[in-house]
């Protein structure tokens, strides 16, 4: 069966593509929520904020592109949720092909459509003033840190996807994820947070990364941020493949 | 003869509820074997278990000489599934999902395989629309056509006319009996008497987690007392006045 493995991946990734093709309100709602926040920050509370930084939509994009990101696997559980209530699944399961395959099409689908939310809201960014004198490397690593952290997402994503009781449910999971920006140092620095929540906040994993692609968009030194940062994506990418994969497993017996 | 299909001592348990309690048949090669029970008698999961969607609890059943539970891969070779509710891409048109199969089952030329599936089943027209705008029985005749794709030598329609027209219906026997009669085995379950009395070789019936009676047509019917001759006119059925009335290829 193994010898089938990329084939069969490659067709049923091809069919999940179409899926979003065929739903493109998908990515634009997913890019539609983030844009609109970054609106009403640079524009409404933007003024008031101060950062220490002379742009704040570069100051705020790279906690948005994770917030993108969040919305964005919302979906990913939806499609995986709709593929085992309405039977393709098993259909699937029930036909020689590398099974894991099934999975493993859902996964980089996620990917693709999240990449392409991420470029339009990097577009959007760019019309409102975002400008980084970052060079080929620096945005490589960006996007290396933005593909870790949207596969360690969506295999969180999968594991609703597959085992949620209805639609409500396989989406519900995604709403925490998008307040985590909040309580980071996405919107405003965490020097002016009181006591606990600065604790909680500088230690959360969402300010590692929005600090280190941060420091990556203006050049500034790197420290100890980035590897904070890919530490946190490639654990929660351990652990979330681990359980995802368990149920899985359980699912198809 | 060969048998296709073996089950012995079949047994499955969800939590509490024992399903199936020891169930045995077995099905040969290139007839039609119907699976009759009323509503949670166990059907679908006797082809679950078959299909290798679902693990027994107990027993042994063998699909074209493998094990289900020992070489699933092979026995995933063998078969199809329908399965009782349309299992189909509703975001795919419908040759898109022909397509689709054809490629998962690695063969040559899946555009000439959908069109003549189309055809076969009186989709043609509808090939370039999705599913979601199909009527109940569109998706399942595209369901069963998915089904046959690839032909395997084994065949499990769970249901497959439930809420089909009485054309569709007879469409789906016609199907059928074409593939027995080219050698493919065909197990299917169904609660309409009718159908099964139409269409099977030989009958089961599942009750209370077994095996109540299990024959050829004329094999239960001698389970019953000797009928009396009564004369009757011949009236023609609701059956027979529906088709003549929306007119019918047959
Ligand atoms: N996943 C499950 N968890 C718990 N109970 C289940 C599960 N699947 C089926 N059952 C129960 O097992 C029994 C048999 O179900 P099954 O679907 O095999 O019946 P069936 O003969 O196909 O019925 P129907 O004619 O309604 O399709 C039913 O009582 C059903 O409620
Ligand atoms: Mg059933």
């Amino acid at each position: 069966m193994r010898k089938h493995f990329l084939g069969d991946t490659a067709v049923l990734l091809g069919r999940s593509m179409t899926h979003v093709t065929r739903s493109v309100d998908t990515i634009i709602t997913t890019a539609i929520m983030p844009v609109a926040m970054m609106l009403l920050f640079v524009y409404v509370f933007g003024g008031a904020i101060s950062t220490g930084s002379p742009s704040y939509v570069t100051y705020l994009l790279p906690g948005i592109l994770l917030i993108t990101v969040a919305s964005g696997i919302s979906y990913t559980a939806f499609r995986l949720f709709t593929d085992m209530k309405s039977g393709v699944f098993e259909r699937f399961h029930s036909m020689p092909i590398a099974r894991s395959s099934v999975l493993w099409a859902h996964v980089l689908t996620s990917l693709v459509a999240n990449l392409i939310s991420l470029v339009v809201v990097v577009g959007v960014a760019l019309i409102m003033g975002f400008r980084s004198s970052a060079g080929i490397l620096a945005w490589l690593a960006v996007a290396g840190i933005m593909i870790l952290f949207t596969l360690a997402l969506t295999w969180l994503a999968v594991i609703p996807g597959l085992t949620a009781k209805s639609v409500e449910g396989a989406g519900v999971f995604a709403y925490p994820l998008m307040f985590l920006p909040f309580l980071s140092s996405a919107f405003v620095p965490t020097g002016t947070m009181p006591g606990p929540l600065r604790a909680f906040a500088e230690n959360q994993p969402v300010t590692s990364i929005v600090n280190a692609i941060r420091a990556l968009f203006t050049e500034s030194p790197l420290g100890n941020d980035i590897w904070i940062a890919l530490g946190w994506c490639v654990g929660i990418l351990i652990v979330t493949y681990a359980f995802a994969t368990a149920a899985y497993r359980r699912k198809i017996a | 003869m060969t048998t296709v299909i073996r089950v012995q001592g079949m047994e499955k348990s969800y939590k509490d509820l024992r399903v199936l309690r020891g169930v045995d048949f077995e099905v040969a090669k290139g007839s039609i074997f119907a699976l009759l029970g009323s509503n949670g008698a166990g059907k679908t999961t006797v082809v679950k278990i078959l299909s290798t969607l679902l693990k027994a609890d107990a027993g042994t059943a063998t699909v074209n000489g493998f094990d289900v539970a020992a070489q699933p891969e092979n026995v995933r070779e063998s078969i199809s599934l329908t399965g009782q509710f349309a299992a189909v891409d509703e975001i795919l048109t419908g040759r898109e999902n022909l397509v689709l199969v054809a490629k998962l089952r690695h063969l040559k030329d899946p555009g000439t395989i959908a069109d003549t599936l189309l055809g076969r089943f009186s989709l043609a027209d509808a090939g370039a629309r999705k599913v979601s705008t199909y009527s109940g029985g569109m998706r399942r005749r595209l369901d069963i056509a998915m089904s046959l794709i690839g032909s395997p030598p084994v065949i499990f329609l769970d249901e497959p006319t439930t809420g089909l027209d009485p054309q569709a219906r007879i469409e789906v026997w016609d199907a059928v009996r074409e593939l027995a009669g080219q050698g493919t085995t065909v197990l299917l379950t169904t609660q309409y008497l009718d159908e099964a009395e139409h269409l099977a070789d030989r009958i089961a019936i599942l009750h209370e987690g077994r095996i109540l009676v299990h024959g050829t047509l004329a094999e239960l019917k001698q389970l019953l007392p000797p009928a009396t001759v009564e004369y009757v006119e011949k009236q023609p059925s609701l059956e027979d006045v529906f088709l003549s009335l929306v007119g019918t290829n047959h």
